[in-house]
This record gives C-alpha cells, sequence and structure tokens, in this order.
C-alpha cells in the first residue's frame, strides 16, 4: 500500500502511455515519456516558483514585525496570479540602441539554464526525469552556461550600468563556482559515481537503528554542505550575495532594461535555480528521497524529499531577511582565501574518513582534519586588523 | 551514419576554422578559428573511438579530454597575451603589429 | 531517426561556425561561437562519448566563451565592426577542404556501418585517468598550473615604482 502510494505518478504515466505501447515505434514511446517527464518538472516547479514568490514575502514580513501581501486571495496566496497579469500586460521596452537579438535571447538561456539542471534530480523513487551517467556533471555545465546568459543580459542593454553589473555578476559567479564543484567531489569521491541515483542510493543505510547514513552528518560532508550552502547563495544572487542586483547600487545590474514579461523570466530563473541547487543540496548530503528513521518509510519518497527541499529553502529566505549586503572585495576575498582551502580539506577529510575504516576513528581523524585547517586558517587569514576602530557619532 | 560522413563533417569545421584564423584580422578572431580547428580534431579522435573495431580502449575518449584541457589552456594564455599587446600598441589588428621593438 | 538527429546537429554546428568565422560584429560572432560548440557537445553525445560533451560545455562554453568575451570588451576601441577580411584565407581554406575530402571519399575502409557498442561509463574513464593515463593527468595539471600563473603575470599592470 505504501509503496503503490510512492510510485503512483509512475504508475499514471504507465498509464498514459498504455495506449501507445504495442503500436508506436520505439522512438516515438522514448519522445513521449520525455515530454511527459518535462512536462510534470515545469507544472510542479512553476507552481512551486509561484508559491514560494509570495511566501518569501509572507515571511519576510513577518520577520521584519509585518504583515506580507494579505489582499488578493485568502492569506494573500493568490498574490501570484496578480503579479503574472501585471507582468504580462506591461509594455515591453526595449532601448532604440540596443542589440535586440542579443537583449531577447538573454532571458531565454538563463532561465532554460535553470530549468534544464532541473532535471537530473531525484525527486523520489524511481522519480529522476533524465538518468544520466554523469548527471552532476551535467547540472554544472548547464549552470555554467548562465554566466554567458549574464553577460549577453548586460551586454545587450547598451547601457553602463547593465554592464558593470553584468561584470560583478560573472566576477562573483566564477569565483564561487570552484567552491561549489569542490565541495561536490568529496560525496561523488566516496560514492565512486556521478550519477545522482546512485549518489542517493548510497545513504540509505541506518546504524543503530535510527541513525541515517546521511552525508551531512559526518565531519566532512557538515563542512561540505555548508560551504556548498554558501556558494548556492552567491550563484542564485541571493541576498547577502546580491550584488548584481542590488537596487541601491546599481538599479537591477544586468536586468535595468528589461521590463514587463522578460524581468520575471529573469525573476523566475533566479528562482528556479534556487531550487536546483538546494535540491542538489538535498541529494548529496541530506539523503535525497531516504526517510530519516526506517519506522517513517511508509511516508512517500517524494513527499521527503520536497519536505527537505522546504527547509532548505526556508533557510534561504531566512538569510535573506537577516543578513545585510556584503560589499565585493570581503565577498571575492572569502571566495578565493577561505571557502576554496576549506573545499580541499573536506576532499583530503573524507579521503581520511574513507581510509580509516568509516567507523569512530575515521569521524575523529576527519574532525581532525577540518579543526586544524580551519583553526589555521583563522590565524592566517588575519581580518582584525583591516578594518578601523568604529567611531560613533551622536547628534548633540 | 557511416564514419565517413562524420570525417567530412570535422574537416568542413576544420576549413572554416583555417578560414577565421587565415583571414580575419582581428588578434582574437584568429584565437576562434584556431579553437574551431581543435574542436574539429577532438570530433575525429571520438569519432574513429566509435567506429573502431571492438572491444575498443578508451585512447580516443582520453585524448579528446586531454585535448580540450590543453585548448583551454592556450585560450586563456593567448587572450593574455592579445590583452598585453592592446595595452602596449592600442591596437588589435595583426597587420599593424609589424614592429619587433616595444 | 539517427540520420535525422545528425544532420539538423550538423547544419546547426556548420551554421554558427561560419557566422562565427565571417560576421563582422565582434560579439555576435564570438556569441555564435559559444553555441557552435553546443552543437560539437551535441555531436559527442551521438557518437556515445556523454562524458567528453559535457566536459567540453563546461569548459569551453562555461570557461572559453567568457574568456573571449571579456577579451573583446577590454580590448575595444569605440569602433564595433572589424575591418579587413583577407580573401586569400578562403582560398587557401576551399584548397584544404579539397585535399582532405578527398582521400575520404577514395577510401574504403571508412564507409563501414556503425557497429554496436557499450557505453563508456564515467567511472571507466576514471579508472583509465588514474591507470593508465595518470603520468599525463599530472602533466597535464601542472601545464594548467603554469598557464594559469603565467596569464595572471601577462595582464598584470606593471606598479608604478
Amino acid at each position: 500500500m505504501a509503496r503503490s502510494v510512492d510510485q503512483i505518478f509512475i504508475y499514471a504515466k504507465g498509464w498514459l502511455l498504455s495506449p501507445l505501447a504495442g503500436r508506436a515505434p520505439d522512438w516515438v514511446i522514448q519522445i513521449t515519456s520525455s515530454l511527459i517527464n518535462i512536462a510534470a518538472v515545469l507544472g510542479v516547479f512553476l507552481t512551486l516558483f509561484a508559491l514560494i514568490s509570495v511566501l518569501e514575502r509572507k515571511i519576510l514580513g513577518r520577520m521584519q514585525n509585518r504583515y506580507g501581501p494579505n489582499r488578493v486571495g485568502p492569506f494573500g496566496l493568490l498574490q501570484p496570479v496578480a503579479d503574472g497579469i501585471k507582468m504580462l500586460i506591461k509594455e515591453d521596452i526595449v532601448p532604440a540602441r540596443a542589440d535586440k537579438v542579443v537583449h531577447f535571447l538573454a532571458p531565454i538561456v538563463v532561465a532554460a539554464a535553470a530549468i534544464l539542471a532541473l532535471g537530473v534530480i531525484p525527486y523520489g523513487r524511481n522519480m529522476t526525469p533524465f538518468v544520466i551517467d554523469g548527471g552532476i556533471l551535467f547540472f554544472f555545465a548547464v549552470g555554467s552556461t548562465t554566466e554567458l546568459a549574464v553577460f549577453m543580459a548586460g551586454w545587450g542593454s547598451n547601457n553602463k550600468f547593465s554592464m558593470l553589473g553584468a561584470m560583478r555578476a560573472i566576477a562573483q559567479m566564477i569565483s564561487y563556482e570552484l567552491p561549489l564543484i569542490i565541495t561536490v567531489l568529496p560525496v561523488v569521491m566516496v560514492v565512486g559515481s556521478l550519477n545522482p541515483d546512485k549518489i542517493v542510493s548510497a545513504q540509505r543505510y541506518y546504524s543503530l537503528g535510527f541513525v541515517p547514513h546521511w552525508f551531512v552528518l559526518t565531519p566532512w560532508g557538515a563542512t561540505a554542505f555548508i560551504l556548498f550552502f554558501v556558494s548556492g547563495l552567491v550563484e542564485s544572487n541571493r541576498t547577502p550575495f546580491d550584488v548584481p542586483e542590488g537596487e541601491s547600487e546599481i538599479v537591477a545590474g544586468h536586468m535595468t532594461e528589461y521590463s514587463g514579461f522578460k524581468y520575471a523570466t529573469f525573476f523566475m530563473a533566479e528562482y528556479l535555480g534556487m531550487f536546483a541547487v538546494s535540491g542538489l543540496a538535498v541529494t548529496l548530503f541530506l539523503g535525497g528521497w531516504h526517510a530519516p528513521v526506517p519506522w517513517l518509510a511508509f511516508i512517500p519518497s517524494y513527499v521527503w524529499f520536497f519536505a527537505k527541499l522546504s527547509i532548505l529553502l526556508f533557510v534561504f529566505i531566512w538569510v535573506r531577511g537577516t543578513l545585510p549586503r556584503i560589499r565585493v572585495d570581503q565577498m571575492m576575498n572569502v571566495a578565493w582565501k577561505f571557502m576554496l582551502p576549506m573545499a580541499f580539506t573536506c576532499l583530503v577529510s573524507a579521503a581520511v574518513w574513507h581510509y580509516a575504516g568509516r567507523r569512530l576513528s575515521g569521524w575523529l581523524w576527519s574532525f581532525a582534519v577540518v579543526a586544524i585547517v580551519y583553526l589555521g586558517l583563522s590565524l592566517f587569514l588575519d581580518t582584525r586588523k583591516k578594518f578601523a576602530p568604529r567611531t560613533y557619532r551622536f547628534a548633540e | 551514419m557511416t564514419l565517413s560522413i562524420f570525417l567530412i563533417v570535422s574537416a568542413t569545421l576544420f576549413c572554416i576554422g583555417l578560414l577565421a584564423a587565415l583571414s580575419r584580422r582581428h588578434a582574437i578572431f584568429i584565437l576562434i578559428g584556431i579553437e574551431m580547428m581543435l574542436a574539429a580534431a577532438n570530433i575525429n579522435f571520438i569519432a574513429f573511438w566509435r567506429f573502431a573495431p571492438q572491444p575498443a580502449q578508451p585512447t580516443g575518449v582520453m585524448v579528446a579530454i586531454f585535448s580540450i584541457a590543453i585548448a583551454a589552456a592556450e585560450a586563456a594564455i593567448g587572450l593574455a597575451m592579445v590583452i598585453a599587446v592592446y595595452r602596449h600598441f592600442r591596437t588589435t589588428n595583426v597587420d599593424q603589429l609589424n614592429q619587433l621593438k616595444g | 531517426m539517427n540520420t535525422v538527429a545528425f544532420t539538423i546537429v550538423a547544419i546547426f554546428t556548420l551554421t554558427f561556425a561560419l557566422a562565427a568565422a565571417t560576421n563582422p560584429r565582434l560579439m555576435h560572432a564570438a556569441l555564435s561561437f559559444a553555441v557552435m560548440f553546443v552543437g560539437i557537445a551535441a555531436f559527442f553525445f551521438l557518437l556515445g562519448a556523454e562524458f567528453v560533451g559535457l566536459v567540453q560545455i563546461f569548459v569551453y562554453v562555461g570557461a572559453v566563451a567568457v574568456l573571449i568575451v571579456f577579451t573583446i570588451l577590454l580590448t575595444r576601441r569605440d569602433v564595433e565592426k572589424t575591418r579587413g577580411f583577407n580573401w586569400s584565407g578562403v582560398v587557401i581554406a576551399i584548397l584544404v577542404f579539397a585535399g582532405l575530402v578527398w582521400p575520404i571519399l577514395k577510401s574504403t575502409s571508412v564507409s563501414i556501418a556503425p557497429p554496436v557498442i557499450k557505453a563508456l561509463t564515467v567511472k571507466q574513464i576514471g579508472l583509465a585517468l588514474m591507470g593508465a593515463y595518470v603520468w599525463p593527468l599530472l602533466c597535464v595539471g601542472v601545464l594548467l598550473t603554469a598557464a594559469l600563473i603565467g596569464a595572471l603575470i601577462l595582464v598584470l599592470e606593471d606598479k608604478r615604482q
């Protein structure tokens, strides 16, 4: 019974494909199956995008001691419909001297890259839209095409602010792409495969009857998860790293000259990128669609996945409501001087954990490696001296 | 999908890269042409690996991977040189870079 | 089905390659160059080497194309189009093309039908890289480090004394 609720979407897809089963050639069945997968992914994530856009404003509002939007629909939950109608009926302004083709294609490429990245994440048991042998590499390959699209947006607008914003955005994204990828390497190394399904199934064990074998519960995994999460924050241009779209600094950076539906597409691409990075973090570190304790495994796998995804999205929104924007040079310093050495340390620590037998001694040795490098970095990267002591001036 | 059609496509790509490298006068386009020629050679390697008698060694794939890495390094150095030359001569037109003393 | 896919990918790649080689507008040519690499990666997927295709997109579109557009930005004056196109290059390219295609069409051993192969998994590539190809891997690592340091030194501004 639990198994059939778990696999209900697989049975639904099989029922949809059954009229074609014996009668159509193989390639028609393959293409139809892929189209059904794509439609399901798009449907789920566009609904989630609409929901999160209103929930984010409400949660931010609550953190700032005010109500969020609560006029449209019950508790304001129909706000995305109003936003969508507003975006669609706005006039589409293109600057006269802008490069029309590049200006038009930029939001499409950004959105396409974000949606492609969502296609390799396992959402439940047997529910990965596209099983690719090098799935993690595919994810990062399409993530790296986002940089070129951001550049296209900035350059195609023929606007100095857009160009500056795009350059800053690309510098930020390239710097943090390295920690993002290197923190994934310990997981890939320990599992021995780039296939997200195999990585999820390597976390299915429970020791002592109730402790799951998620990678976040190891010293190297916890460090790698924190670094991956922070790099994911940067890659999706979220506060505190939203220098590219800082409203108080460079208007809207590379999105300045976009209005109406194209701006909504950029907005959607940012949120979909957030979903993709959170989904990958759940897959790699938090055990994918597995339950935390074995006796709760009757709850369907996709419910667990989306529950963990929601927790990570809440942390994204929480961080946005709490921290101020970080200066560009501070951000670059952290990326190259702190996060990159720590990411390499995670790799070494994972190797130590594996070769010390994956038991308690392995835990202690790998924790020692991470702690020593962290303390060494905090001693050598002496940031206290760079800031002058604060002087306060009060009105007399 | 025979081997010869893949070889013809990669030969065409190679010649388009050669066209870019020989007839454009902007230094960056010459680099683009060189990268295109390297990519065409990669297609050749993988095509020959695919149509080799079975069981095939992964040699073709390995050489292609290393070729991509080396081409990226060479593109980085080439572009750094273009920037350095531009700072000195204020031009990227290779026809005007005809003096040996700086 | 395979032939249809191959034809579409071939036309796509060659169109954008021609656009990259001959378009007088700098930025459009650089962006067509990036799109052409997506087409070449599609070729690799058709040939069954998915890992190489993904590495190609990652390295070329994600890094080399960004480098090229940045360099175009840093080295341009106010003129958008580039001048100068040397037509003798076209003649030489056509001659080289003829010289390459004639032996391909003449030799019979390359017109064989495609065999059925097992896909090359990432694990096998990893084992080969750490086994038989470990020396080239280390040398490429040293080469990339040297390239990184060299490129940085080339573009550092001279410090005023």
